[in-house]
């Protein structure tokens, strides 16, 4: 099989789907690579050097459709590129199947099939071929970096010789990959790092990365994000509204604000309003990161930068990850190396496209002359659902009380029926047996529930240490043998003896090892 | 000495006993407690010696002396990864005292019942306590024990037959299950006739020599007490011996715990079998203890493996229906520089031991590395499975020999919500406790059985001497996850090359 890469038509794209690197590894898979002359020069990586890993250079994108079975690209297919495609051939790219549905329609049409990068599910399994998240990653750390390049001040606070300099204050609303990234970022640079997200499950996340997760107050029943997949979802206009007072609120402070808000296949959703950049200090800088889908800030203007009237300065790029061109055609390259290796189960060059895979199933959107999206929910839910804890939590105190009664009930009956059976045994024992033995068997019934009721007690961790004191102690078994010993008969003296002898064992043995055992235990 | 001293002291002594077991509850209060059991059992020594019925005082305390001291010289002796054996060596020796106590009975009996024969006097007399004329004079012949048989009425000897028979029977099976279970916990049979391994193995026949023994055994109880011969008694004996033979032969190595603690309350059952038939309120007292203590804890452990009790004593797993999953990928090996990597890096760690660790004394370097971790202000623990190690609690009593503080020392329900906050769980010798088929695959043998949930930590280490399976010899599908490395070696030399990488 022949994978292909042309060269990315899309202004001011630099990356590239394949890298030396990762040709090599598809190479172990038993495919042939190929490469438009050129393609990898923006992103740092030479045609010699993809000469040297084995790759054989195309002079023109047009053979390079020709001759490959497999197009790998970055951005979805340009109109030109539409053309190109042929019947039984497979193109993995980013392709939006809600905003390029007409191209996705007459891919279909055409026989070629598209794996798009986006609708990769997220499952652990698929982790490694996620380019969104990969993207994300570099997207995050990028705009922190961008942001401090249009930013006057350190990040960090010092105080110098030359006067003190505070810390900057950043902003991080949406903590998803990118969010995330751009808060272990931002704090690594030293600056105080605060982050909002819809989905208050992500709060550890946050903290964990070292920033402070900012809490709302409002209460409302969230929809668990493992639902829908780990993305966010629309929220309530109520939310909304508390969301927005806090951000106004929060907006004369921070000196750097990140936004990172996407709901799928939706409009970004507006979080950062004009009279919050209004209120915003002069030299403050706003990351969009949402920019191509509108912006979270309805100022920002997709792929430029602005300076606003009260000097706030507006990033509204897009093409992060092609401004790291380098880092990010490595890990898109891998993630399709990875892709390519589920497609390739024998690792014999032959790709086997499996409908029936949740994974290549929900990246596949036309396959065999028909469109193919949307996909089937898949098998393995992405998050293990958290709702289990909380659902104790929801009980009323009625219904706890009623819970409460019905076990004490349940409790009661149990034990009326066990003590009504017990006592049932007893009588009839009775009836049978003389006086002298019900004498002892009330001791031992006795003895018995005593036992019962001391066991449970116990600790864990004396488990062992409990059969060895118990051991020691069955070793009472000696008042039955010196109780004989005295008898007039020789057999009996001699067994009583044995038995005197290994029970005096087992009583040392048994009490010494016990102390030994516990002599042991410490506290630290 | 009187009946009221003797009786007297009893109650101390039971008291004692109760309050011994009960002050295991803590790890402080149980130091005192182990001190009440000894004086109660010196002081049921004492007054049974003082007491009526006994004799021959001197050889009782030499006896007991020289018992004494191998047992001293045992415990002292016996390494703390050997101590499932002791126990299971320990519960033969009370297992032998409860058959030969029997016999004991019955030969009293028999004598008594000569001795009225030759008197040409029935026995036994009708009625308690209406021993007149010859009888009285022949009864009076007779010291401690046979003089409280040659007292009793028809019923009571009857009773009397049952209750030494169940003595006998249930000390013949400890017997015999205690030497097997010490073979297979020790895999050492070179005392035995006969090898044994850690395997479940069963005659051709399996359950159904077990049920023809236990059948024999009624028959030759009925035949014993219509006749009162001692044939029967001892068919019976054997029957009991093969029992216990058989039954621990078909269970498992990693069921041991279960048989262990099953075995204990056998002897106490045991003890108050024979006390019944003596007529001693102490020894069913402390017995029916024994034998309820040992029941409940073989319970609470198979409640911890969710495995049926009677399937557990009646050997084998319940049979697993339908295919068990595939364990798909591979085990990726690291050596002792990446784990030491990790270790520096990571802020909490978790240590799950098992009988792995047990098997290379690896205890006091895992203690070591702890202490070392520890002064770098990192948060160790260890989790302890319930059933990790051949005993319940096996695992605590080996960290503590090694100075492990035991407020770092966690159960499975108080840490297992904590594996996904922690950064590295290191896996030292344990595998089914560890295996996430038990959750995962429903058709697994191991399925629904509460375990372990490191893989949910960032980062596993299992320190595995090979590819092998563990007790159970299924798949363990951790080995096989993205975030596990196996670190293969033995348990110590693998913590010993470690050692010096921490710092």
């Amino acid at each position: 099989m022949k994978i292909g890469t042309p060269k990315e038509t899309f202004e001011g794209e630099a990356r590239v789907a394949m890298t030396p690197a990762s040709a090599k590894d598809l190479q172990k898979l038993g495919h042939e690579c190929l490469i438009e002359t050129g393609a990898g020069a923006l992103a740092g990586f030479s045609d010699a050097d993809y000469k040297d890993a084995g790759v054989k250079v195309v002079k023109t994108a047009a053979a390079l459709f020709k001759e490959a079975d497999t197009v790998a690209k970055v951005r979805a297919p340009s109109d030109a590129e539409m053309k190109k495609l042929r019947d039984g051939q497979t193109l993995i790219s980013f392709f939006s199947p809600v905003a390029d549905e007409a191209k996705m329609q007459a891919a279909a049409k055409k026989g070629t099939t598209v794996i798009a990068m986006e609708m990769i599910p997220r499952i652990s399994r698929a982790q490694k071929m996620d380019a969104l998240s990969s993207m994300a990653n570099i997207a995050g750390y990028r705009a922190v970096i961008e942001a401090g390049n249009n930013f006057g001040r350190f990040f960090t606070g010092q105080i110098t010789a030359a006067g003190k300099v505070p810390p900057a204050k950043v902003l991080v609303v949406g903590a998803g990959v990118a969010g995330l990234a751009a808060i272990g970022t931002s704090t690594s640079l030293g600056a105080i790092t605060l982050a909002f997200d819809v989905r208050p499950e992500v709060a550890e996340q946050v903290e964990s990365m070292g920033a402070e997760f900012v809490y709302l107050d409002f209460e409302e029943e969230q929809q668990d994000g493992a639902a829908t997949g780990g993305y966010a979802s629309v929220s309530s206009p109520e939310f909304r509204e508390a969301q927005l007072a806090k951000f106004r609120e929060l907006a004369p402070e921070v000196d750097i604000v990140i936004t990172t808000a996407l709901i799928p296949n939706r409009e970004a959703p507006e979080l950062w309003t004009e009279d919050m950049v209004k209120s915003m200090k002069p030299g403050s800088v706003i990351v969009d990161l949402a920019a191509e889908k509108g912006g979270n800030c309805k100022l920002t203007v997709a792929d430029e930068k602005i300076v606003t009237d009260n000097g706030v300065t507006i990033i509204g790029y897009t093409d992060f990850p092609s401004r790291m061109a380098t880092q990010a055609s490595t890990l898109y390259a891998t993630n399709i190396r990875h892709l390519m290796t589920d497609l390739t189960p024998e690792k014999d060059g032959v790709v086997v496209h499996d409908m029936e895979d949740d994974v290549i199933r929900g990246a596949t959107i036309a396959y065999a002359k028909e469109v193919t999206f949307p996909p089937p929910p898949p098998k393995v839910t992405a998050i293990a659902a958290a709702p289990k804890k909380e659902a104790p939590k929801e009980l009323t105190p009625e219904e706890l009380r009623a819970k409460e009664v019905a076990e004490f009930k349940q409790q009661t009956r149990n034990q009326v029926t066990l003590l009504t059976v017990g006592a049932a045994a007893l009588l009839l024992v009775g009836l049978v047996a003389p006086a002298s033995f019900m004498q002892h068997f009330i001791v031992f019934v006795l003895s018995v529930f005593v036992g019962f009721q001391v066991i449970w007690g116990v600790a864990h961790s004396l488990h062992t240490p409990l059969m060895a004191v118990t051991n020691a102690i069955s070793s009472i078994i000696i008042l039955g043998a010196l109780m004989q010993i005295g008898s007039g008969s020789w057999l009996v003296m001699i067994l009583a003896a044995a038995s005197v002898f290994m029970a005096g064992i087992n009583i040392f043995g048994g009490f010494m090892v016990t102390r030994r055992m516990l002599a042991m235990f410490q506290k630290s | 000495m009187d009946f009221g001293f003797t009786t007297a002291a009893y109650v101390v002594a039971a008291v004692l006993f109760i309050f011994s077991l009960g002050g295991l509850s803590g790890q402080e209060s149980a130091k005192r407690a182990v001190w009440y059991g000894i004086v109660g059992m010196a002081l049921a020594v004492v007054a049974t010696l003082l007491g009526p019925g006994a004799g021959l005082w001197l050889l009782s305390l030499v006896l007991i002396a020289a018992g004494g001291f191998i047992g001293m010289q045992l415990s002292q002796r016996v390494q703390m990864t050997q101590m499932p054996e002791l126990v299971a060596a320990m519960h033969s020796l009370v297992g032998l005292a409860a058959v030969f106590v029997g016999l004991n009975a019955h030969i009293e009996i028999g004598r008594v019942a000569a001795a009225f024969a030759s008197a040409e006097l029935p026995f036994p007399q009708l009625d308690y306590g209406s021993l007149t004329g010859a009888a009285k004079d022949v009864a009076s012949e007779f010291r401690g024990f046979a003089a409280i048989v040659a007292k009793k009425t028809g019923v009571e000897i009857n009773i009397l037959r049952v209750e030494l028979v169940l003595g006998i029977w249930i000390g013949a099976v400890t017997f015999t299950g205690s030497v097997i279970a010490y073979a297979k916990l020790s895999g050492d049979s070179s005392l035995l006739p006969f090898s044994v391994d850690t395997a479940a193995k069963k005659l051709p026949g399996g359950h159904l020599l077990n049920i023809a023994a236990a059948a024999l055994s009624v028959i030759c109880l009925i035949w014993y007490l219509a006749s009162g011969a001692t044939l029967p008694l001892f068919l019976l004996t054997l029957a009991g011996l093969f029992i216990g033979y058989h039954l621990i032969m078909g269970i498992g190595g990693a069921d041991m715990p279960v048989v262990v603690s099953m075995l204990n309350s056998y002897s106490g059952w045991a003890a108050a079998a024979i006390g019944f038939s003596l007529g001693n309120d102490l020894l069913i007292v402390v017995g029916a203890l024994v034998g309820s203590s040992g029941a409940i804890l073989s319970y609470i452990m198979c409640k911890a493996m969710n495995r049926s009790f009677v399937s557990v004593i009646l050997g084998g797993f319940g049979g697993p229906a339908g295919e068990q999953m595939a364990v798909e990928g591979e085990q990726v090996a690291i050596d002792a520089d990446g784990v030491a990597v990790a270790l520096n890096e990571a802020d909490s760690v978790i240590i799950i031991p098992g009988y792995g660790m047990a098997v290379a004394q690896a205890q006091t370097a895992v203690a070591e590395l702890v202490k070392k971790l520890r002064a770098k202000g990192k948060n160790v623990r260890f989790a302890i499975h319930p059933v990790a190690g051949r005993l319940p609690g096996h695992m605590n009593v080996l960290l503590a020999e090694a100075k492990v503080p035991y407020d770092i020392v966690m159960e499975m329900d108080e840490i297992n919500d904590d594996f996904p906050d922690t950064d590295v769980a290191i896996v030292i010798g344990s595998n089914d406790i560890v295996n996430p088929a038990a959750q995962d695959d429903p058709n697994s043998p191991i399925a629904g059985m509460p375990v372990l949930e490191c893989w949910k930590a960032k980062q596993v280490f299992v320190s595995k001497r090979g590819q092998g399976t563990g007790y159970s010899g299924i798949e363990n599908p951790l080995f096989f996850k993205d975030n596990t490395r196996m670190f293969y070696g033995d348990a110590k030399a693998s913590l010993d090359s470690l050692l010096p990488k921490i710092d």
